[in-house]
């Protein structure tokens, strides 16, 4: 075993030891509230990173795509008899399609075109939400039933957490997988220069569609999980707020680095729920932060830091 | 039938024409800098509340617009001047994201220092409106379309009969040759944000007699003046305008038309056409990347 | 016998003809040169050849086989690599992973292994890491394995896109100017590397300045001027063709 699997493993063990331990240090109903947020938006921030961070294309359109799977989930079992587990993946089916035939035209562009494109997709998703008012209930959101399975309706801080911990883990370890195998090398070549990449065999245009249809797909997954973890639902979820809050996750926490985007989400989710007290004055610190960090540290919270520990130690 | 064309007509021509400012302080911007300044709405807000609030203190009218606007200017060198020069060499991603801290930061700061009411500015020359063969025509729609020929002809002069306008010019077709040849870029940077924060909050003032303005007012005007500029090709300052008020009227006509439920979406289904079948917008000009 | 024949290749940008009605064969194993004036078709010419840009006309031949106008990653796949004229690392690798995308095509990489972690991509993904390394020792990059590509100098980063190009493992291998910018030591370098790299019998199609590399290395010289092949033949002959001297070599003489 050489070194970089061997850190990946170490990795992987502390991250379960970090979520095994978890429930300890959660002391309240709100405290499990930000910890399961928190992992949920991570769990999103890691396929977008694998979009943005590692294949360089931006998309400021994925709480689209997070809002799909969740009205999937709220609709599908409600409206049609749909089995939740059946909702959830026919929510991700749909998304992933849609995925795969919007980015096949959308990932021809580049840079500021392909971050209107995928803007302009997420505004049209959350206008839908928010006129059909008959299938969406409209501004004022829906309900969303238990989710189910085996007989086993999941309830209680305890089993949410557990569920997402369990989702956050296997994401993580995929994602990890990913990385470290020549679909990663390819993204992040696609990343680096896109005509050398394609110089070397690279099919450039393949692995851009197949990551955006990957990152869609998880966003849809955890947006459905979100959804009956909630109950509740607005077509909020889909805003461009929302698709610009899961960008700012990725970025802080750095771009091309998993435990970044878990870092990132995890700060981005427990910052405002810190600075509600200062409601008023909630926006002017997360947009000083945001400008800050762009400004201060490009490469994002993990790298950067990782950066000085290794110029440290040598 | 007529009447109600031309009523849809004028409603699209004055949306449109606001769109096209504000799609023109995007332009500028672009030009100098390559940046797209996802804080231009914010401009567009910081114009109408300042002269909202302005007032409130009993300043008269022109002289609010006229502290507004320059205001709104004051805060673009300051981002120019604090967000995207110390951030040279940011990518792409990273010049988008520093933006968006900046409308967000702004938007905060609105909320506390003003509020977050909806406030509605006197229209300029009053309300009653022109009749045009059966379609009523508000005074200040007729003001806003006077206001964007006159910008487009100031732009016009500024740019092809000042020494800093030609150098403008020059930096925004190749900026390497334009600091060769002595102009200093980084300034030329600072008067576009200027500029184009002034474009932008003279939209603002324009704008807030028709639809009130609040501190979050910028973020769909925002995205709309973008989307004329893309729709006009990017960096393509005519091309805003014309991308504005394609926008503008095919907006209106959805609204008046069809349904009023998806007239925000019109102008984001109609990047989406552009982009997929004219990438380069309507007027733009094909990038070509060199190996 | 014929590796590569192109016949009538012509491409024209905004009315301006870059590549003109060219013609040419290159045989298997031989370094074959491309000279000619800035501005002559040479880096069109190549962009052609490995799919970068579509041909307006012409056609390309490789080993046989028809090629003309598929895309670059799939002209990569029958063989064809290249190193670029303007440096196209990837900077956000280290400069082994740099070579390791050069194997792309011979890793395994179907999704779902990857996604997995199947023991099928970690043994591939360990054959690549060793075949990678010893190409950067084949080509003098023994000290950088670890290092990130933004970190080596602009010597090191020309042979590294060597070592990338040769990890497809290319049946015709393009090189653009590997030597522009290079010090007299780093350019004999170079020479020498492209000696080795042909005599393990890879074809190798090389645009280049340094006139001592090119009469150093070459079986066979083709100028090119305005798009257009000018002259074609040996060191000598090329050297004795008193068009090519007043086209491009007189040029360049009275510029010393």
């Amino acid at each position: 075993m050489n070194g970089t699997r061997l850190q990946r493993y170490g990795g992987l063990l502390l991250l379960a030891l970090a979520l095994a331990l978890g429930p300890l240090f959660l002391q309240n109903g709100f405290h499990y509230n930000v910890a399961i947020l928190a992992g949920l938006n991570a769990i999103v921030c890691i396929g977008l990173n694998l979009l943005i961070g590692y294949a360089g294309q931006i998309s400021l359109g994925h709480a689209g795509f997070y809002a799909l799977g969740a009205y999937a989930s709220a609709i599908l079992p409600d409206r049609f008899g749909f089995h939740p587990l059946g909702a959830m993946i026919t929510g991700a089916v749909a998304v992933g399609l849609i995925a795969f035939a919007v980015a096949r035209p959308i990932l021809r562009l580049k840079g500021h075109y392909l971050a209107m494109a995928t803007l302009g997709m997420g505004i049209i998703v959350s206008i839908v939400l928010d006129q059909e008012v008959d299938i969406t209930g409209g501004p004022d959101g829906m309900p969303v039933g238990d989710l189910s399975a085996f007989g086993y309706v999941v309830s209680g801080n305890l089993a949410w957490y557990t569920l997402v911990a369990i989702l956050l883990f296997i994401t993580v370890w995929l994602a990890l997988n990913l990385v470290h195998s020549p679909v990663g090398r390819a993204l992040k070549a696609v990343h680096g220069s896109e005509i050398a990449a394609a110089a070397m065999g690279v099919d450039v245009f393949h692995y851009k569609v197949l990551v955006f249809v990957v990152s869609a797909i998880i966003a849809s997954v955890a947006g459905s999980i979100f959804a009956h973890y909630s109950g509740f639902i607005t077509p909020d979820e889909g805003s461009f707020i929302h698709s610009i809050e899961l960008v700012t996750m990725v970025v802080l926490g750095g771009m091309a680095s998993i435990t970044g985007s878990i870092v990132g989400a995890v700060l981005l989710t427990v910052l405002p729920q810190m600075l509600a007290d200062f409601h008023d004055y909630e926006m002017i610190v997360f947009g000083a932060i945001l400008m800050s960090m762009m400004i201060l540290m490009p490469k994002g919270l993990v790298p950067t830091l990782a950066g000085l520990f290794k110029g440290r130690r040598s | 039938m007529l009447a109600e064309f031309l009523q849809f007509l004028f409603s699209g021509l004055t949306v449109g024409a606001i769109y096209g400012l504000i799609g023109l302080g995007f332009a500028v911007i672009y030009n100098a800098s390559h940046v797209i300044n996802f804080a231009q709405g914010e401009f567009v807000m910081i114009g109408g509340m300042a002269t909202v609030f302005l007032m409130k203190a009993g300043v008269p009218m022109p002289l609010a617009i006229l502290i507004a606007i320059a205001g709104a200017a004051a805060v673009g060198w300051v981002l120019a001047r604090f967000g995207i020069e110390t951030a040279r060499g940011s990518t792409v991603v990273g010049l988008i994201i520093i933006t968006i801290g900046a409308s967000i930061l702004l938007r905060g700061l609105a909320q506390v220092i003003w509020d977050r009411n909806f406030h509605a500015l006197p229209a300029f020359a009053g309300d009653t409106p022109i009749q045009i063969l059966g379609a009523a025509l508000l005074p200040q729609s007729l003001i806003i379309g006077t206001a964007l020929v006159l910008t487009m002809l100031g732009l016009r002069l500024f740019f092809e009969h000042t020494r800093i306008g030609k150098a403008m010019q020059a930096t925004a077709i190749d900026p390497l040759a334009a600091q060769l040849v002595g102009i200093d870029t980084r300034r030329i940077v600072r008067l576009s944000f200027v500029l184009s924060a002034a474009l932008g909050a003279m939209a603002g003032v324009l704008v807030a007699p028709i639809t009130m303005t609040y501190a979050n007012v910028g973020v769909m005007l925002g995205l709309k003046g973008f989307a004329a500029t893309i729709v006009g090709g990017l960096g393509n300052p005519l091309g805003a305008i014309a991308g504005g008020l394609i926008v503008g009227i095919a907006e209106a006509m959805t609204a008046g038309y069809l349904t009023s439920a998806y007239k925000d979406a019109v102008a984001f289904i109609i990047i989406l056409f552009v982009l997929l079948f004219m990438p380069n917008g309507l007027f733009g000009r094909a990038e070509v990347t060199k190996v | 016998m014929t590796f590569l024949r192109v016949t009538g290749l012509s491409k024209s940008f905004g009315g301006v003809k870059a590549v003109d009605q060219v013609d040419f064969t290159v045989k298997a194993g031989h370094v074959f040169s491309i000279i000619g004036p800035n501005g002559a078709g040479k880096t069109t010419l190549f962009n052609l050849l490995t799919g970068l840009t579509m041909p307006d006309a012409g056609a390309i031949i490789l080993d046989g086989e028809d090629v003309t106008g598929l895309p670059a990653h799939q002209l990569a796949a029958r063989g064809v690599s290249r190193s670029f004229q303007n440096l196209q690392i990837f900077f956000n690798m280290t400069a082994l992973e740099n070579v390791m995308v050069g194997n792309h095509l011979h890793t395994t990489r179907r999704f779902l292994p990857c996604l997995f972690g199947s023991s099928s991509v970690r043994d591939s993904e360990a054959r690549t890491r060793i075949f990678a390394e010893e190409l950067m020792h084949y080509v003098g990059l023994g000290d950088y394995v670890d290092a990130d590509a933004s970190a080596l100098p602009y010597g090191a980063l020309k042979r590294l896109e060597i070592a990338r190009a040769l990890a497809t493992r290319p049946r015709i291998l393009m090189l653009d100017e590997p030597a522009a910018g290079l010090n007299p030591a780093e350019t004999a370098e170079i020479d020498a590397l492209i000696k080795r790299i042909a005599e393990d019998g890879i074809t190798v199609l090389l645009v280049e300045h340094d006139m001592h590399l090119v009469w150093g290395v070459s079986d066979h010289i083709m100028v090119l001027n305005h798009g257009r092949v000018l002259a074609e033949g040996t060191a000598e002959e090329i050297r004795a063709n008193p068009e090519v001297v007043e086209a491009y070599l007189g040029h360049r003489a009275r510029e010393r």
